[in-house]
């Protein structure tokens, strides 16, 4: 439980980091939070032999609405997501995750920028940021670049981030009238990581069809997952309970979660339809009141 | 009830007084093993096997040795010159300190690494290279007595085959009789798992060998610290070791719980280190390793119980495969190698019993340390109270009514149980009673045949146990032949302020508080002027540890009778001073009359004062006074525990809707504490129930050896736990007390297990083993269905 060895660098600007990066090659790391790269050291999963420290990098960390975008600092941690009264009020699917993931004293360090560029399916905020449609931010040698989220996640730890990128920033479009969003996962206990997890954003228009739907799924797949063909059977549908129906069931089709001590493949795939039946429902109250 | 005798600034028995340990553990001012910082101490780590049956092929220490800092690496070789490679276990078994050829399970100690500093020495230990000849590992029970498996303990003379013991109890023919005879017998094999005792301290050692002095002074977290300095002298006398030149410290101890009474190889190893190099050497458990030592249970029991058909119980057995890895470490009672696990036939009067037990050897770590179980209580409360529920089930009775028609009636006490203890007391009706009162029993039941009618799952479970602590009478119990009393030595000083001291040692249980209380109900003397100490063999008085809730039977009673012997003397100062005759004095708590003239006394202060200022002609001086309690009997705590759930068809979910504990352990020494025991024990009995196991795969890899995949509940996971008590006395105990701390760690696994059973039988699920999970309930839901 200690690590290898390693040197810390701290930056405190995106171009210091972004340069640090640069003279130290492939053996450095970024870390902010810490809350996923430490854990691996410890454990000497990772042994990097440099670690520059972004967490504090100024003016990357905030939550605020510009034009048609929710704007979120990659540094905002969970605990300042669990808190800010827009999100409670207009985003309420952030809550509903943050609440779920880890404990407090994790979620005080633990940034949502960390949560998505670690390019772990387990994690939660991908899944939301797959249901939201995101975009992701990313600063490096070349410049700022963006990211739709389904270019995003490549693989197990791989993300679509090229060495020396950092994640600056995540965009959502701002949520409209008549729409709502809802996250839950089963946790064998607090803290756990999920046994399945689903996050489902919708949109409706006036008459109550809905209009945009995205739904991503947790620690099912080695890749942070969408469930795509769930959201085109509600897509421009006013959505019924057989239609909801008929989206579990294919959730737990489309799933590819693997037996492991969280449960069976089957345990699990029934998991993934039944809380993606019960997070439409969450929603779509969300999204009528 | 109990009334309280004394005021609350005196605090004797029954007054919820604080605990005094409290204020420097809640300000983070304990003094833990790891605290403990000498002079040029060094830093050990122990390379581990990755494999759980290996040939060593060979141990590289070059690039280990190369790092700056680090001074040595010591294998089995190094040890094997002073034949100090292998070390015995309680129960005449041999465990190896590090192995020269073969490891035996994985995680097993392969070398130790001693560097400057712990950092130093983790890199170091990374840099051995030790090359395996992995091995097909043993892990099925079952399959260790094939005659094609491997024989794991060829080094051990006469072994033939991997069966360690075979154990039994009772009468097998007739008890096989009365259940061929029977009207209903329902039968289970039961299955208890490998659980971590996850102490929220680490096991640790700090050595400090002084070659001037030759005394070997070792901080050590210990729930034992005399047994294991007497096991220290025995072990390594031949290297010169002597037990007066060891001193054994066990500081502040971060919870036990069992896990901290054996002897780990660690331990062996750090103290031989300081013992050659004539440093301190400090060894420290990370947490990582705490997970993969220590393992309680691991019983596949067989039970068959036998009844007529309204269900009067006639006959239990129960055969039972042990399955204690590499090497019996199991730390019971010489003449007890299953523990009390004969307690098996529970609360109910009956006359046919049979329990046996066969022990076999797998490549897994040492096996038979315990958890928090009474000496293997757990697992025989388990089998009964599962078979009870499950014959209630069968014959279509309320499982509170069949308790009820079995119990063993309060006018039976003392009752000769059928497999030969002699319970002491209690009142088992009374205390059900009281449970199903509190939680509102028959509401309950309504209201499940309400939600059964609409299809909903819905449980209501009963555990009402009998334990057996306080180990034990000298005619039966030992360890090592050493008899398993314990000791109380109070000295009162002359401002009657007091130090006393014990040959038990607390690990959270609140020793500092509950013993002073106990003092100050036998003398008067205000608990807070009443200083306790324990654990440091050059002071404190011999004694056999504290484990299996044994403290109060036996150190409390000491306490008692060694304060009684003091009140004698006290007494005779008394009349000297009141200028009386020493029948004409009389006690009240804290003080001394004249038999008719109250006016005229002495409190005990007074008398300390006197015993050192102005004693009578002839009387030897001072104020103190010492006993070594051997009890008569064991004490038989017992307790009904509610549980009412939920289950959720779709997920598998459970939920504990109600938990209700009450709990009768005699006269109460401090409700707090012990409401707290309880509490923590309701939650540790949550834990195997429904989250926690060791799962290992075919190779003998342990699938969960973190926190992360090892689910040890927290306060979110815990029920709302509503206690509650009944007091029968013990009969027997000075102070009419029984050990407690256990109880609820035995009693909730089978309530919560009856419950969960109980809601999922309207689907024809009838037993399930414990730890039962959401997924588990799921999985048997459909298999169920299918079925169907």
């Amino acid at each position: 439980m200690i690590p290898a060895n390693f040197n810390y660098h701290k930056a405190n600007t995106l171009k210091e980091a972004i340069a640090l990066s640069q003279e130290l090659g492939e053996e450095a790391k970024y870390m902010s939070g810490g809350h996923s790269l430490l854990p691996m050291m410890k454990l000497r999963f990772a042994t990097p032999e440099h670690i520059i420290d972004i967490s504090k990098i100024k003016g990357l960390s905030y939550i605020k609405e510009e034009g048609n975008l929710l704007k979120i600092g990659a540094l905002t941690t969970q605990t300042e997501l669990e808190h800010n009264p827009n999100l409670k009020e207009n985003y309420p699917i952030f809550g509903d995750a943050v609440w779920l993931t880890a404990d407090p004293s994790v979620r005080n360090c633990g940034t949502i920028g960390g949560n998505i560029a670690h390019g772990d399916a387990a994690n939660d905020q991908p899944a939301l940021m797959l249901a939201l449609r995101a975009t992701i931010i990313a600063e490096g040698v070349d410049g700022k670049k963006s990211i739709p989220i389904d270019d995003f996640f490549h693989g197990f730890y791989m993300t679509a981030l090229e060495p020396g990128d950092i994640l600056t920033e995540i965009q959502i479009p701002k949520t409209k009238k008549n729409s709502g969003g809802a996250y839950h996962k089963v946790e064998r206990k607090v803290g756990d990581y999920a046994t399945a997890g689903v996050a489902v954003h919708i949109e409706l228009d006036d008459d109550g069809v809905c209009q945009e739907i995205g739904i991503g799924l947790t620690n099912v797949s080695a890749v942070p997952m969408r469930l795509e063909r769930g959201e085109e059977i509600l897509r421009g549908k006013k959505i019924t309970d057989e239609l909801i129906e008929q989206v579990g069931v294919i959730a737990g089709e489309d799933a590819e979660p693997e037996s492991d001590l969280r449960g069976s493949e089957a345990y699990k795939r029934s998991i993934v339809n039944t809380i993606t039946k019960r997070m439409l429902n969450k929603a779509l109250e969300r999204a009528r009141k | 009830m109990f009334k309280c005798k004394t005021s609350p600034e005196v605090g004797g028995m029954g007054h919820s007084v604080k605990r005094k340990e409290d204020a420097r553990f809640l300000h983070g001012k304990g003094k833990f093993t790891d605290d403990v910082k000498l002079p040029g101490m060094l830093h050990m780590v122990i390379v581990r096997s990755p494999y759980a049956y290996a040939k060593i092929l060979s141990i590289n220490k070059e690039k280990a040795l190369a790092i700056d800092g680090v001074l040595a690496v010591i294998t089995g070789e190094d040890l094997a010159q002073y034949n100090l490679h292998w070390m015995p276990t309680l129960l005449s078994d041999s465990q190896m300190v590090l192995p020269t050829d073969t490891v035996m399970h994985q995680s097993q100690e392969v070398c130790a690494v001693i560097a400057t500093d712990r950092y130093i020495a983790v890199d170091g230990a990374e840099a051995v290279d030790v090359q395996y000849e992995p091995m097909k590992a043993l892990v099925d029970p079952y399959k260790a007595l094939d005659k094609d498996a491997p024989l794991l303990r060829p080094d051990k003379e006469g072994q033939k085959d991997n069966h360690i013991y075979h154990w039994e109890r009772g009468e097998r023919a007739k008890t096989d009789a009365a259940i061929a005879a029977a009207d209903v017998v329902v039968k289970e094999r039961i299955y208890l798992p490998r659980i971590h005792v996850a102490s929220i301290e680490t096991c640790g050692v700090v050595a400090s060998y002084d070659k001037d002095t030759e005394k070997m002074l070792i901080y050590l977290t210990s729930q034992a610290p005399h047994a294991i300095r007497t096991i220290l002298a025995l072990v390594a006398g031949h290297v010169g070791l002597s037990e007066e030149k060891i001193r054994i410290i066990a500081p502040d101890i971060g919870g036990g719980f069992g896990g901290k009474v054996p002897v780990y190889p660690g331990y062996v190893i750090a103290i031989a280190a300081s013992f050659l190099i004539g440093k301190p050497v400090k060894w420290i458990e990370d947490r990582s390793e705490n997970l993969v030592n220590g393992f309680a249970r691991d019983y596949h029991m067989d039970c068959e119980l036998a009844a007529t058909k309204d269900g009067k119980i006639q006959a239990f057995k129960v055969s039972t495969l042990a399955d204690h890895g590499y090497t019996d470490s199991s730390a019971n009672p010489s003449k007890y190698p299953t523990g009390m696990f004969s307690i098996c036939t529970g609360s109910y009067d009956y006359e046919h019993a049979f329990a046996e037990l066969d022990a076999v050897y797998t490549n897994k770590a040492p096996g038979g340390v315990a958890y928090r179980c009474s000496f293997r209580v757990t697992e025989a409360v388990h089998a009964i109270e599962r078979m009870v529920d499950k014959l209630a089930a069968e014959i279509g009775k309320d499982p509170a009514q069949l308790r009820f028609e079995n119990f063993i009636k309060k006018e039976q006490f003392p009752y000769a149980s059928p497999l030969g203890w002699s319970y002491d007391s209690g009142d088992y009706k009374q205390t059900l009673e009281k449970a199903m009162d509190m939680i509102g029993y028959a509401d309950y039941k309504k209201e499940q045949a309400e939600k059964r009618a609409q299809g909903k799952l819905m449980g209501i479970g009963i555990c009402t146990f009998t334990e057996v602590v306080g180990a034990g009478p000298s005619k039966d119990f030992d360890i090592l032949g050493i008899k398993m009393f314990d000791s109380a030595e109070i000295r009162v000083h002359p401002t009657g302020k007091a130090l006393a001291r014990f040959g038990t040692k607390s690990q959270g249980q609140g020793h500092e508080t509950t013993y002073a209380q106990i003092l100050a109900e036998e003398l008067g003397i205000p608990y807070t002027d009443i200083e306790i100490d324990e654990g440091d063999t050059d002071t404190a008085p011999y004694g056999l540890g504290t484990y299996a809730s044994r403290s109060t039977p036996t150190a409390g009673a000491a306490a008692a009778i060694a304060a009684r012997k003091l009140r004698d003397k006290g007494k005779k100062i008394a009349a000297h001073l009141l200028e009386v005759s020493e029948e004409d004095i009389e006690w009240e708590v804290g003080k001394y009359f004249v038999k008719g003239a109250p006016e005229k006394s002495k409190t005990i202060q007074d008398v300390a004062f006197a015993a050192y200022t102005n004693f009578p002609e002839g009387m030897e001086p001072g104020f103190e006074a010492t006993h070594y309690y051997d009890p008569p009997n064991l004490t038989f705590p017992n307790g009904a525990y509610i549980c009412v759930v939920e289950v959720e068809e779709e997920t598998g979910a459970i939920d504990v809707k109600r938990f209700v504990a009450i709990d009768d352990c005699g006269n109460i020494i401090n409700p707090m504490i012990v409401e707290g025991q309880i509490h923590g024990g309701l939650t540790q009995g949550i834990a195997p129930a429904m989250y926690e196991g060791i799962v290992y795969d075919d190779e003998g890899n342990v699938l969960n050896g973190t926190l992360m995949d090892y689910l040890v509940p927290t306060a979110v996971e815990s029920p709302h736990w509503e206690t509650g008590h009944t007091i029968t006395p013990s009969p027997h105990h000075p102070l009419g007390a029984k050990g407690v701390a256990e109880s609820p760690t035995v009693g909730a696994p089978p309530a919560i297990a009856n419950a969960i059973i109980d809601a999922l039988y309207p689907l024809g699920i009838k037993h399930l083993d414990i730890p039962i999970t959401p997924d588990k309930v799921w999985d048997a839901i459909q298999v169920a269905k299918a079925k169907a």
